[in-house]
């Protein structure tokens, strides 16, 4: 499963940290370091981050099922009007 | 046809190529779908992957969280393209609006998208590149490469150029307990990008995490050993570093040789593009038919004197192909301009390092909240008489604040003299960008052309 972190919006909350400590680790203070792809088995802590997050800064694909699961189309779709 | 009918058929059966097949090539590909895109779309890009994320090259992957062969992006939704992967474009005929590429092909478009962005600038000297154990930072090959070296482990990596990409390699190597030395030409790491007094703090930082960092010095050559394996660097000042593995992080080029003789506005500093991602063509008139978006493109910026401003950062290259593929297929009026503030982030030695704006135009600086001596701070940087930037170390959460007074045009000095009643930030100093006639690698922003309010020509170093 692939997901990205847009880091100019990130701002360290660690909440994914937290929800999937595999994936998402902190690197001193408020620097996130992730890993771009996540295990099958790592993939409600990842859903609960993406959801958690509280800028919205994560990216992850596939997390409905479908191989482009379209976790942030929509949102992005009306982020981009 | 009349503009909406163009418009209208264009969305519904027109085709559309896009030469880049990265991360502004992407997005740029999803947004056009999200948008109702119908008809054709051809993605052509001469590496051989599906469209991965490069920061992670030198951050997760150094450090050994996340596979090189794996930073591929996440897609926001199909795109039902046809990719052509791995062949180059080579050339583009703009009168018969076809793109040749490498396999002899000719691929006829409606709509272009140039989003080559930019490669790594190798080592000058030739024989000495081709040593074993010298590499560069860019693609996912090259990571692979590097890290299959860096597992070894090597006795010492020695980084040459101490900008982003130079300061995190050598972050990755101490944190793999790797002896690193880094030589840089400046007087410290990131002046280019966020002038000497940033510069400072970012020499201790790298120093206290035990680089041997040597600055004001040039490499004067890499020497291999009988097997063709890379052994030492010479610098300058007469010394010499036995290494077994050399990084160049000298900064970056444009791919823009491809379009040489296209009539395209194309060169070396990029392709000149207007605020709605409409490519020049080489007698400075707007393209309807051609854009351009990402690290390659260089465009003017209200927020900075028209300008124009090429920026290598990953949030451009978002924000630039949304806009670029939301204008190609609409209609005069409901076309959009790029008006994204630059921002940045850097992860190194620990410190999460971002900025706002573009801290290269400033000449004074304002620390305004936390210390310097705990690197743990937010400058603000001014140009006459506005905030045009701000940087933050360890301190993220205050720059959308910064980012609201550069996009007002906030006054400089802040009024505040500071936020946390620290000394250190009573006042403001020079910046101290190293002079721009004196050729560095450093800048991930480049200013270019002339801005029509002052008429001067800023110099912007086309080679190391
Ligand atoms: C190691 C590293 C770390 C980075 N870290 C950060 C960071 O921390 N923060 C940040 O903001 N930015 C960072 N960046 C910059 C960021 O990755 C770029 O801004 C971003 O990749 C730009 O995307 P792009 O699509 O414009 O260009 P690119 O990603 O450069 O993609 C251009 C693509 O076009 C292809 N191409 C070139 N010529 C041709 C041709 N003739 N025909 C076909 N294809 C062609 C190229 O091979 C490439 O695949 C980093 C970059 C690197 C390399
Ligand atoms: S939860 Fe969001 S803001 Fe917090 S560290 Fe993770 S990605 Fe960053």
């Amino acid at each position: 499963m692939r997901l990205v972190v847009d880091l100019n919006k990130c701002q360290g909350y660690a909440q994914c940290a937290f929800l999937a400590p595999d994936v998402f680790a902190m690197h001193g203070e408020e620097s996130l370091v992730y890993s771009p792809r996540a295990e099958q088995e790592q993939r409600d802590g990842v859903a609960r981050a993406v959801a958690a997050c509280p800028v919205q800064a994560i990216t992850a694909e596939g997390l409905d099922g479908a191989r482009h699961g379209l976790a942030e189309a929509g949102r992005e779709a009306s982020d981009a009007r | 046809m009349p503009a909406e009918e163009f418009h209208e058929w264009l969305r519904r059966e027109g085709r559309i190529v896009i030469v880049g097949a990265s991360l502004a090539g992407l997005r740029a590909a999803e947004t056009l779908r999200a948008e109702g895109f119908a008809g054709s779309l051809t993605m052509i890009g001469d590496e051989p992957y599906e469209p991965y994320d490069r920061p992670p090259l030198s951050k997760a992957v150094l450090l050994g969280k996340a596979s090189p062969d794996h930073t591929e992006l996440p897609r926001r939704r199909e795109i039902d393209a046809t990719w052509r992967l791995g062949v180059a474009a080579t050339g583009l005929d703009m009168a018969a609006k076809r793109v040749r590429v490498a396999d002899g092909d000719e691929v006829p478009y409606d709509r272009l998208l140039i989003a080559t962005g930019v490669r790594a600038r190798p080592w000058p000297k030739e024989d000495e590149a081709q040593l074993d154990g010298v590499f560069v930072l860019r693609t996912r090959d090259d990571a692979v490469r590097l890290q299959r070296r860096m597992k070894a482990p090597p006795r010492r990596v020695f980084v040459i150029g101490a900008g982003f990409t130079g300061s995190e390699i050598a972050s990755a190597c101490r944190d793999q307990g790797i002896e690193v030395t880094v030589a840089e030409r400046a007087d410290a790491p990131l002046v280019g990008a966020l002038g000497g007094v940033i510069g400072t703090v970012a020499a201790e930082l790298q120093r206290d995490n035990g680089v041997d960092l040597r600055t004001g010095v040039m490499v004067t050559g890499l020497e291999g050993d009988s097997t063709g394996r890379v052994r030492a660097a010479h610098l300058s000042d007469g010394s010499t570093v036995e290494t077994d593995v050399v990084v160049v992080s000298l900064g970056a080029t444009r791919n823009t040789d491809w379009l040489a003789g296209s009539g395209l506005g194309a060169g070396p500093r990029g392709i000149a593009c207007d605020a709605g991602c409409r490519a020049f063509d080489f007698r400075g008139i707007v393209t309807d038919d051609i854009y351009v978006a990402g690290d390659v493109a260089r465009s003017p910026h209200p927020l900075f004197g028209y300008q124009f401003l090429s920026l290598e950062h990953w949030g451009n290259a978002v924000a630039q192909a949304e806009v670029a593929a939301h204008n190609m297929i609409s209609a005069g009026a409901d076309r959009r301009p790029h008006l994204w503030v630059p921002a940045f982030w850097s992860s190194q030695f620990g410190v999460n390092i971002k900025s706002v704006g573009v801290p290269s135009l400033g000449d004074e600086i304002m620390i305004t909240q936390g210390s310097l001596a705990e690197r743990r701070f937010v400058g603000v940087y001014g140009y006459q008489g506005r905030v045009i930037a701000a940087v933050s170390f360890d301190n993220t959460r205050w720059l959308e604040f910064y980012q609201r007074m550069i996009e007002t045009g906030a006054p400089f000095p802040v009024d505040f003299p500071t936020v946390d009643r620290r000394p250190e930030g009573r006042k403001p100093v020079p910046a101290d960008f190293p002079d721009p006639s004196l050729p560095t690698h450093g800048p991930t922003v480049t200013l270019s052309g002339y801005s029509p309010a002052d008429r001067h020509l800023v110099f912007t170093p086309a080679r190391h």
